[in-house]
């Protein structure tokens, strides 16, 4: 309901600078008798000086308060709490709070006469909010029935008074524009700086995603090492995180990084070794080699790999390539053993997970390396021609130690992408988080942890739950890392030929 | 200058009786054939790769536009419906009646069963699909006129007999390892041969909700939600991204902050997409309070994802104006902005358009961040706002990958069809625009 006022309001002020647009348009053109060669901007930036004005401070005011108003009233109600609560833990200041939205989300929902039962107390007013549907913990106080009134009561009149600042602010906006137009005001000027500070933020907001990303994880991260000594994470050798069982000391579980690293680098080099030779090969190939024609063709086609979406390769390895090469090694024991036919790849392993994400990445190796190798001039393969050397002792001799530092980068480049890719792994990797090194058996990665920690329901206030974004902050770093130092090889070999 | 041609050195006549040296000529042109070769070896297995996956998906998942339905006629018999004679007072009487009596009578009467042989009409009963008491209430509330009359109408097998009628289940396996009995197949047989057995279009698959039944499980609540997440993600990221490209492309002066702006772009388009999923839920779900399941954050976290590769393509399509365009622009007086927005921005239109459909193609596959704001839901009804609970194609994808029976591999594959195909028309688009558009400076 609130969601559908705040869209309403904002349609409001939107029709608000639609009028203004024309209404400022209209203006401008009045004033100078319709002779617009008078006016300093053309008759358009008048308008759209009004719209600017009417829309864009209502707009600002209204998303401040939305953010704001929350985190004061929720203030105000729990300072009210009876002073046993606010000595308590924080956490159960937490449950309270939770317990008190959710009658008051209830309370809406009752009708006159019902709310007189209201003084009645929680133990009167629960079997009424049941019958409609908001099932709330036997475990509730009077003062919360309350204090959700109160909150009720405040969040509808800061929603009014939001309403009506907002319309007050945008109707202002629009009046003082629209009567400051005069023919030698310098309407596009104006309109212009506020473009630009438009194209500003919105070239802010790739910052922002970072600054986000970073600061969310950074914070949960935190949160986390206050159960688990960072030391027992990324040293740890055993992977159990057991189930979140509140407040149930026996169920702490060991959160040991270095399994989930090992499966996820195994898979990501068992793909590097099907991606890179592939990858490469046909790279050189196709820009030493392959004609015009062949070119056109397979360069996309191969493409087209990278294409495909990474939950239809999960699938693919899950119900085809497992299976094959379960069934497959289980001919190859029955011929070597005679008549022992059981396998010995499980069909969600290593080497399934591998050989397919290496199918998926051979675009990004053999793309990457074509381009490159395409920038290496060709004044060093003549040289080498004339020398009397065949095409492919120039590939090797020449080419590809000229090609080497940006074919490196391309490789740092995919196996960041190999690392931090996940649907595949969920499908084909197992789940078993265990140190080995035989392929053929399963492991698990960090994402496949990631998805598998925060699937179901979510406490964020558990060790369990919380594990993830140190997984996730792990990850983002090491990805970093690697983009940063492919990028930086990249740039400089960039510099070197031209 | 004759005088240095006659110093020149006599050139020596071949001479044939002196043999050259041996350079290894031969052991070199090998070696270069199999560097050929390697080349093409490499080629070939990817495009076979390729190849080998879409045919294993397309020969997978064809079948699944196929779903088996039964003739019955349905006595709709009032006994059975309302056999108490209240459905006037009590609105619920219709609601709650026992439907799937109605067709295990059609069936066993079709099948000519002794009624009273329970194992018999349990068997028969197994050729329909639960979900006939869905389609039989939904005729009878709309139109409760039909009680007490018969009707001829069309219901759907059970998902392990359309598997069976498709020729998916091992008939020579021994009957009690597999999900269809011998009789059931007999009957099988004998309704195909009246002509009350066949394979029709299965609409079903592109407009029912969620079901743990293959039969009626269907992707009309994905594709709703795909659909929502596809317009916020252009709604936002088109905007955003090109706003963005403009000012790094045209107007930035270089320095500090707008280099910083630049390698975080250049980041940001290779950070692993889980993360955006992490980010979604500690930032959309936990800090905001948006609800989970719902499309607007699904959208939120792809318009985040897809931003990057809008950017820098938008970026590239700037760049590949001329700068003759942009000073005669600012030669006959117009001021920067004009210059933008009047000349540049329109003549790199098209190659913003392509970047964007590819972006969306890339949002449109993606699943991992999906998984973590709770896109993975059994939602039934069709979400009517992008804050409803709803799915998205490639996690329905994903859930019904986790499902045993065999009839859901030949959905999953069916769905896979339908999203490539989708990515397959906006790629195509974005080419044929590309091709139609683009021009040459």
């Amino acid at each position: 309901m609130a969601s559908v006022n705040v869209f309403l309001i904002i349609g409001v002020v939107l029709a608000i600078g639609v009028a203004g647009l024309i209404a400022g348009r209209v203006r401008a053109i009045a004033l100078v008798d319709g002779v617009t060669a008078r006016l300093h901007s053309r008759p358009g930036y008048y308008g759209s000086g009004v719209l600017v004005w009417a829309v864009v401070p209502a707009l600002l005011f209204m998303s401040v308060w939305l953010v704001a108003a929350p985190i004061v009233i929720e203030n105000s109600v729990r300072n009210n709490f009876p002073s046993e609560v606010l000595e308590g833990p924080r956490s159960q200041q937490n449950l309270a709070m939770g317990m008190v939205r959710s009658i008051g989300d209830g309370i809406r929902l009752l009708d006159e006469r019902e709310k007189q039962q209201l003084t009645a107390g929680f133990v009167a007013l629960r079997p009424l909010l049941a019958d409609k549907g908001v099932a709330l913990a036997s475990n509730g106080e009077d003062y919360m029935v309350d204090a959700a009134v109160r909150l009720n009561a405040m969040s509808d009149t800061s929603r009014l008074a939001l309403t009506v600042l907002t319309f007050l602010i945008a109707s202002a906006g629009f009046a003082l524009s629209y009567f400051r137009i005069n023919p030698r005001q310098r309407a596009r000027n104006l309109v212009e700086r506020a473009v630009l500070a438009g194209l500003i933020v919105s070239s802010s907001i790739a910052i922002l995603t970072t600054v986000g990303i970073i600061l969310s994880m950074l914070f949960e991260t935190i949160n986390f090492f206050g159960y688990v000594p960072p030391a027992d994470f990324f040293f740890g050798t055993v992977w159990d995180p057991r189930f979140a069982a509140a407040d149930d000391p026996d169920a702490a579980g060991q959160f040991g990084l270095i399994p989930l690293m090992a499966g996820t680098l195994y898979i990501a080099f068992v793909a590097m070794l099907v991606a890179v030779p592939i990858g490469l090969f046909a790279a050189i190939y196709l820009s030493e080699y392959a004609g015009p024609t062949m070119r056109a063709i397979s360069k996309p086609l191969l493409e087209v790999l990278a294409g495909i979406p990474t939950i239809v390769y999960g699938f693919f390895a899950l119900i085809t390539v497992g299976p094959l090469l379960r069934d497959l090694s289980a001919q190859i024991s029955g011929l070597a053993s005679g008549g022992d036919f059981s396998p010995f790849i499980q069909a969600q392993s290593v080497i399934t997970a591998g050989l397919v994400m290496g199918i998926m990445v051979i675009p990004f190796v053999s793309s990457l390396s074509d381009d490159i190798i395409n920038a290496v001039p060709q004044a060093l393969r003549d040289g080498s021609y004339g020398l009397g050397a065949t095409q492919s002792e120039t590939i090797r001799r020449v080419v590809l130690p000229a090609a080497l530092p940006g074919i490196v980068a391309a490789l740092l480049l995919t196996a960041s992408r190999a690392i931090g890719e996940t649907m595949i792994v969920v499908l084909a990797a197992g789940i078993a988080a265990k140190l080995t090194i035989n392929p053929f058996e399963a492991m698990t990665t960090v994402t496949v942890k990631i998805v598998s920690q925060l699937t179901g329901d979510l406490e964020f206030t558990s060790p369990q739950t919380l594990v993830a974004f140190a997984l996730g902050i792990t990850l983002f770093f090491m990805t970093l890392a690697l983009n940063v130092v492919a990028l930086y090889i990249a740039r400089k070999y960039r510099e070197q030929y031209e | 200058m004759t005088e240095i041609t006659s110093q020149a050195p006599p050139v020596a006549a071949p001479g044939a009786a002196k043999p050259r040296r041996d350079i290894g000529l031969k052991r070199r042109y090998a070696a270069e054939r199999r560097f050929r070769a390697y080349g093409l070896i490499a080629i070939a297995l990817g495009l076979s790769f390729l190849v080998f996956l879409l045919l294993t998906v397309v020969l997978n998942g064809y079948t699944a536009f196929q779903q088996t339905n039964i003739q019955l006629d349905i006595t709709f018999d009032e006994s059975v419906i309302d056999p108490n004679g209240e459905r006037e007072t009590n609105e619920m009487a219709l609601l709650t009646a026992n439907y799937p009596r109605l067709a295990r009578n059609a069936i066993v009467a079709a099948l000519g069963v002794d009624p009273e042989n329970r194992t018999q009409v349990r068997a028969a009963n197994g050729l329909i699909s639960a979900g006939v008491r869905g389609q039989l209430r939904d005729m009878v509330v709309a139109d409760p006129g039909i009680i007490g009359t018969t009707q001829t109408i069309w219901v759907l097998a059970h998902g392990d007999v359309d598997s069976a009628y498709k020729g998916q289940i091992d008939l020579s396996v021994d009957e009690s390892r597999r999900k269809v009995s011998d009789q059931q197949v007999a009957w099988m047989r004998q309704l195909e041969a009246e002509g009350k057995l066949v394979a029709k279009f299965n609409t079903g698959l592109f407009v029912n909700g969620a079901s743990s039944r293959p039969e009626t499980a269907g992707l009309g609540v994905a594709i709703i939600g795909s659909f929502y997440m596809m317009l916020i993600v252009l709604v936002l990221a088109l905007p955003i991204g090109v706003a963005a490209s403009i000012y790094l492309e045209e107007f930035a002066p270089k320095n500090r902050f707008t280099d910083l702006i630049e390698v975080n772009i250049n980041n940001l388009a290779a950070v692993p997409s889980i993360v955006y999923g992490l980010l979604g839920l500690a930032i959309f779900i936990n800090f905001v309070g948006l609800p989970r399941s719902a499309a607007l954050v699904g959208g939120l976290v792809l318009t985040l994802m897809t931003l990057p590769t809008i950017i820098i393509a938008t970026r590239a399509a700037l760049k590949a104006v001329p700068p003759s365009i942009r000073e005669a622009a600012l030669g006959v007086g117009a001021s920067k902005m004009q210059m933008v927005f009047h000349h540049v921005l329109p003549l790199a239109t098209p190659g913003i358009l392509t970047g964007t459909i590819i972006g969306l193609a890339q949002a449109l596959g993606e699943t991992a961040p999906l998984l973590l704001i709770g896109m993975v839901a059994f939602v039934v009804d069709y979400p009517s706002t992008p804050m409803d609970p709803s799915t998205a194609l490639p996690v329905q994808i994903f859930m019904w990958a986790n499902q045993a029976e065999r009839a859901f591999v030949e959905r999953t594959s069916g769905a896979i069809i339908i999203l490539l195909s989708f990515l397959a028309v906006m790629n195509i688009t974005a080419i044929l625009l590309r091709r139609r558009f683009e021009r040459r400076w």
